[in-house]
């Protein structure tokens, strides 16, 4: 017992001060792309590489501000492929971690000015801005986003403070936190588990695959993300998102960023 | 016959080089090797045109030799299974008959194993109907007072998808089965498809790999990147495959760490619980140290790895890491000295060596049971040539054995990872991608690659066919999971079912790795 305090002395408080001071985060991070218009070369964009070399096919040429290339976020794996074929270093990743939305269309960045989540409706936030309980469904998550979303229940960022909490049934639950594209074979289990969470209730699609797909957007076992199911009410983009992102996302759903 | 022809791991061979044995020769040659000390890596159907006839794949690893013997042979529509001689092979034997709709007659269980749309060697038989996942005739104990319980596919926690089938005597847990197949994404057909090209050379393939099973990206990314490297004639530098060695022992810690506290929340020792979920996090921030991303992604690829490591960034590394192995160790010491903890952990779920050996399990669940059985050891490949990996084993078979075994391993982790901190640290900087023309590279036609790699969860085994152009025509990926998944129901045997939560952590087993 003795040795289990001194431990505890020794590995001392560990939690975040986050939302309170901005996060520390890795300087390689692959957060919110930035792109220079000022570097982007003209030439470069009717054709521009960044969009062929995207596996996902996230680049849309022209659609971004002054004729640059935007990018579907939601699509977006945060990969190296297009940054690493950029000739002029005008496409790049930056540090911001912000990257939740509300609605699907918010994720077409066009080079500034995203649309982060807004809180929600007042009654729903007078509902579970004190209290969120969420039921966690992974239909063909990789095990990545489910390890970061469990990284929140730890000691290092605490959920539990801003009470939200997982639990274990769909019952108990406020909403759904869904990972992973919609496998097939999850389909049926996903939309029994939303109907059996009592209204009002939210969704959130955590990750590349719930919102998109992620890789495997098209493939025959592949739904393509929640949306093609159950209404969303919040998108966090990434390849899993960093655990700041979702968290930051959740606040701001309950209006507390 | 007596097939001779041998490979090593990372090597390529001329398909036409492959012996082929008839089926009956086959099922001598691998029970002999069984016998032997060999074991099945992998045994899977290569598609091809024939409407009646599949050719099969065994790739027999023996360990202590350090060696890999691949053979062929053919099966028609109905064959008798080798499961029954063979029972390493019964998942395999039930991959080929979902997968080309074949029979294996004799095989004790035929239930879908991903439940995804039957398929047939003919291409002109018609379609056969999708099973709905999970419905199956489980294995059923009759009795008065015999219970069924089923659990899942969702599950109370932040965790993947899966069913089990508890046939129960009270709290005794009679028999165990386990359904998958709900993670199923279908990434197998997409390695060959058109999903396959374009982009910067590997189009989603690199993508696909990573979210394999996600919490290995590391490991089966490497896997992918041996079979490319081997079939295009590559070789990293040396700089690269440090920084590789260090990600795949950064992923082994930080699952083994995890998985520690994971154990101590079992058994409600919350201190280590707390601890271990902190220390899991800060190896994955090594991780992201170098290249930005949590889990690895992007840090290896075809040739080398995406990113470097400066002097500056290496010395951060190392602060962290040592920072970091020193709470390891005292987290891991006060959940192993504490009695409770012992009490729980000790002759709970045991499995037998002779049941490990006759499943072929692999990875820190075979070592638990005193089977000596590491890649990086018995078939070191890359930089595990030079930086040797020492094995760890516990002969108990039991959870307190699997959980021993990572403690083991965090150790040794630890000291390859500053083994080769010091190597790398004395190489001159730059230098992280094979010289050569862009990727992709031609490969060699008509060859077999395989590739193993010693992921946190055990074998990761590869393989790769091309063709006469040279493109990959086939491919093939066997998680871990996929050997080990019947081992944690055969330590369910005459277990409390309450027990189940400790043991299933004890395994710790991927769904997607199994399900692909």
């Amino acid at each position: 017992m003795l040795r289990a305090v001194l431990e505890r002395l020794r590995q001392k408080r560990r939690t975040v001060p986050f939302p309170a001071e901005p996060p520390s985060l890795p300087d390689r991070l692959r957060g919110l792309p930035v792109i220079d218009a000022a570097k982007c070369p003209a030439d470069c964009r009717h054709n521009p590489p960044c969009a062929a070399a995207c596996p996902m096919g996230a680049i849309l040429p022209g659609l971004g501000t002054a004729g640059t290339p935007a990018i579907d976020l939601g699509k977006c794996l945060f990969c190296t492929d297009c940054t690493a074929v950029c000739p002029s270093g005008a496409l790049t990743f930056g540090r911001d971690h912000r990257l939740a939305v509300r609605r699907r269309e918010h994720l077409l960045f066009r080079g500034e000015g995203l649309k982060l989540a807004e809180a929600l409706e007042k009654r729903t936030r007078r509902l579970f801005g004190r209290s969120l309980k969420l039921r966690q469904v992974s239909a063909g998550g990789c095990n990545a986003c489910e390890a970061d979303l469990n990284v929140l229940t730890t000691i290092v960022f605490d959920l539990g403070r801003f009470g939200i909490e997982f639990v274990a049934s769909p019952r108990h639950a406020d909403g759904i936190m869904v990972t992973g594209p919609v496998t097939e074979n999850m389909r049926v289990a996903l939309l029994k588990c939303y109907e059996a969470t009592p209204e009002p209730r939210i969704v959130i699609a955590s990750g590349s695959c719930a919102v998109s797909g992620g890789p495997f957007a098209g493939m025959p076992e592949s739904h393509d993300g929640v949306d093609a199911l159950v209404p969303v009410d919040l998108y966090i983009p990434g390849c899993p998102p960093h655990p700041i992102t979702a968290l930051d996302g959740m606040l701001r759903l309950l209006g507390r960023i | 016959m007596h097939p001779d022809l041998i490979m090593s791991n990372g090597e390529n061979v001329a398909l036409a080089d492959v012996p082929v044995l008839d089926l009956e020769s086959l099922r001598t040659f691998l029970v002999g090797e069984a016998r032997g000390g060999g074991r099945l890596a992998i045994l899977c159907g290569i598609p091809g045109n024939s409407p009646d006839r599949l050719t099969i794949l065994a790739v027999v690893a023996r360990d202590g030799a350090g060696i890999l013997r691949p053979v062929l042979s053919e099966v028609g529509e109905r064959y008798p299974a080798l499961t029954p001689d063979l029972p390493q092979a019964h998942l395999f034997e039930r991959e080929m008959a979902e997968r080309f709709g074949i029979t294996p007659v004799g095989h004790p269980r035929r239930n879908p194993v991903r439940y995804t749309v039957p398929g047939a060697l003919d291409p002109a038989a018609p379609a056969r109907a999708r099973p709905l996942p999970g419905d199956t005739d489980f294995f059923r104990v009759d009795g008065e007072e015999v219970h069924e319980v089923a659990v899942g596919p969702i599950h109370a926690g932040i965790i993947e998808p899966g069913h089990f089938r508890f046939q129960c005597h009270g709290e005794t847990v009679f028999h165990l089965e386990i359904a998958l197949g709900y993670q199923h994404r279908g990434i197998e057909a997409a390695l060959t498809g058109p999903l396959s090209q374009g982009g910067r050379g590997f189009g989603r393939v690199p993508h696909l790999m990573a979210t394999a099973a996600g919490d290995t990206t590391i490991g089966h990314t490497l896997a992918w990147c041996g079979v490319v490297e081997s079939l295009s004639g590559t070789r990293p530098p040396e700089r690269a495959g440090l920084l590789r060695l260090i990600a795949l022992e950064l992923e082994r810690l930080a699952n083994h760490t995890g998985d520690l506290g994971a154990l101590a929340g079992d058994v409600a020792y919350l201190p280590t619980l707390s601890f271990c979920g902190r220390l899991r996090g800060d190896f994955l921030n090594m991780t992201a140290l170098v290249c930005g991303n949590r889990f690895g992604r992007g840090l290896a690829v075809p040739g080398g790895t995406g990113f470097d490591a400066d002097g500056h960034r290496l010395a951060e590394l190392r602060g962290r890491f040592e920072a970091t192995m020193r709470d390891v160790e005292g987290a891991a010491d006060l959940l192993f000295e504490t009695p409770s903890v012992r009490a729980r952990f000790e002759r709970t779920g045991e499995v037998s060596r002779e049941t490990a050996t006759a499943l072929g399990l692999v990875g820190p669940a075979a070592r638990a049971c005193g089977i000596a059985r590491d890649v990086r050891v018995d078939h070191p490949c890359g930089m595990y040539g030079r930086i040797r990996a020492r094995t760890s084993t516990w002969p108990s078979g039991d959870v307190f054995a699997r959980a021993n075994v990572r403690r083991l391993e965090i150790r040794e982790s630890a000291r390859l990872i500053r083994t080769a901190l010091d190597a790398l640290t004395a190489l001159p900087e730059g230098g992280i991608q094979a010289d050569g023309p862009p990727w992709p590279r031609p490969m060699r036609p008509e060859s077999l690659a395989v590739s193993l790699v010693e992921g946190w969860r055990g074998e990761i085994c590869h393989v790769a066919a091309t063709g006469p152009d040279g493109r990959i025509t086939f491919y093939k990926i066997t998680d871990p999971s996929f050997h080990n998944w019947e081992g944690l129901a055969m330590a369910l045997r005459g277990l409390a079912i309450s027990d189940f939560p400790l043991c299933n952590k004890s395994f710790n087993l991927s769904y997607c790795g199994h399900d692909l």
